[in-house]
């Protein structure tokens, strides 16, 4: 059974592994920007929960309502500040100045909030759980979660493709000269899929932080998952990386089952064995 | 005289340092359907490219009913009624068909063009409207090409290349539904390898030859032997 217990766990964690992912995949698809800065701005979403929970005294949750539109607009204007700036044929230049703002993150956060871990604390609903048969216990939060990232990348898919912002998206992503010609600003549409990614990241951000502890430098280490969830469940698919993340959270948590030191080695493994059977990922890219 | 809705002056524009275009002034007219012929690489592409705002380094000036487009982007320029056909019809892979008219109209300009009436006009769209536009043969491909420009209601309408690669039947078939596109006062400017289609279905022609105007005049008035020498430059 604690086996079996194992592998819920790892499949409840694997819905927050793919909101890392959700906002990372989105960005890469609609403009082939890979922002190494995403892990950073998860963190920087958690800590902005945390100052917004903590000075009005609110519960983690609702300081979702200043923490969601801050990182949009935040996102918004980074687009059309800076990154719009260093998109063009060449791939080096978003990768390098999202790095210099992934550094930049994290020192201010360093600066700001010290080296020290901090946590959220949500209240009962981070310990308290449903008693399955059995002798399964699952904790109520991490199942919340886990229902709320199917609904997230739901509602993203409904975006995608079912509404004339996604088709915007869409259309940009497969040729931004022919997009122009028919009336959208690639500059905006850029900015509009950095802000719906940030929204991604201030929900990720919120959820880390009342589920584990986190510090200025945890940033990159999200960043992996979140690679790691959108490439095994293929680039351009959402469900996809549903089960990427899902994956990933089963093979970490078989991992530390067998040793705890292996929790995480056991996430990149299994990521290097789909890499290495289906380069692709495990589903095709998806179209209409 | 009718009103003048497009003008080059002494237009020049330049891929990095080559220039392409030297001194290219076209006017066009309302109602007026204008053919563009020349050898490959004599800047058709190029002086089309150039109206839609895709060519970053022009001199001189665009003007779209008396106000310049010079420093607009390509979208700015779609919003303001120029809409264009792309040469090899770009069509938006991962967009359906319809969804790929639907961007059309995303200019949100008023006027008679609506998804009924291009299906009116393109029957074979209809039936296809929900299928990915790369399943669609190159003819109904063309179809759907210009039914999304036609969706932005735009003033002007630049068709680039408007036959390459397809079938002569299908050629026929669009051409014969040109009048119908162009209608209620809307201009356009027509890329064409074919001389002889070229100025059967335009008022007048403008030859290019190496980035310049070698000949223009009224479609109708142009010998065959002004056409080969402007056309060859021998």
């Amino acid at each position: 059974m604690d086996w079996v217990n194992s592998i819920i766990q790892g499949i409840l964690v694997g819905g927050l592994y793919a909101l890392f992912a959700a906002g990372l995949s989105l960005i890469f698809g609609v403009m082939r920007l890979v922002n190494i800065a995403h892990g950073d701005l998860i963190i920087l979403s958690a800590f902005l929960g945390l100052t917004v929970s903590t000075s009005l005294n609110l519960n983690p949750f609702l300081s979702l309502i200043i923490v969601i539109p801050a990182m949009a607009i935040l996102g918004y204007l980074l687009q059309r500040g800076i990154l719009n700036k260093t998109l063009g044929n060449d791939i080096l230049p978003p990768l390098l100045v999202t790095f210099g703002l992934s550094v930049i993150i994290q020192n201010s956060l360093l600066e700001l909030y010290t080296a020290d871990p901090q946590k959220m604390n949500a209240g009962n609903i981070e310990v308290a759980s449903l008693s399955l048969p059995g002798g399964l216990n699952i904790g109520w939060y991490p199942l919340i979660m886990f229902i709320i990232s199917i609904i997230i990348i739901g509602i993203l898919q409904f975006i995608f493709y079912k509404t004339s912002l996604g088709r915007a998206f869409r259309a940009t992503s497969d040729d931004q000269e022919i997009a122009q010609l028919m009336g959208l600003s690639k500059n905006h549409i850029f900015g509009l899929a950095m802000a719906m990614s940030m929204v991604v990241v201030a929900i990720a951000g919120i959820f880390l932080g009342v589920r584990t502890s986190f510090d200025p430098a945890a940033g990159p280490g999200r960043l992996i998952f979140g690679f790691e969830a959108v490439i095994i469940g293929g680039l351009g698919n959402l469900w996809g990386t549903l089960i990427g993340g899902i994956i990933l959270g089963v093979s970490q948590n078989i991992g530390a089952k067998i040793n705890p030191g292996w929790q995480i080695l056991a996430g990149h493994i299994a990521f290097l064995l789909v890499l290495a059977v289906r380069p692709k990922g495990l589903f095709h890219r998806m179209d209409g | 005289m009718p009103k003048k809705v497009l003008e080059t002056k002494n237009l020049n524009a330049f891929y990095g340092d080559f220039q392409a275009l030297f001194d290219v002034s076209i006017d066009l007219f309302e109602g007026e359907i204008i053919s563009i012929i020349g050898a490959n690489g004599a800047g058709k592409s190029t002086f089309m490219r150039s109206v839609a705002g895709l060519i970053d380094k022009i001199d001189n000036d665009i003007n779209f009913n008396g106000s310049s487009i010079k420093n607009l982007r390509a979208d700015e320029i779609a919003q303001k009624g120029i809409a264009m056909v792309p040469e090899g019809r770009k069509l938006f892979p991962s967009l359906s068909v319809e969804e790929n008219l639907l961007i059309g109209s995303q200019t949100k300009r008023s006027g008679p063009w609506k998804l009924s009436s291009v299906y009116e006009l393109f029957p074979d769209l209809c039936d296809k409207k929900n299928i990915p536009s790369n399943l669609l043969s190159g003819g109904q491909q063309q179809m759907a090409a210009i039914g999304r420009a036609l969706m932005s209601n735009p003033e002007v309408i630049l068709f680039d290349e408007i036959s390459l690669g397809l079938a002569p039947i299908i050629i026929k078939n669009i051409y014969q539904n040109l009048p119908l596109v162009i209608q209620d006062g809307m201009s356009a400017v027509v890329v064409e390898q074919d001389i002889n289609k070229a100025i059967e279905i335009s008022d007048r022609v403008y030859c290019l030859q190496e980035g310049r105007i070698a000949l223009t005049g009224e479609s109708k008035k142009l010998t065959r032997e002004e056409i080969s020498k402007a056309y060859f430059g021998i």
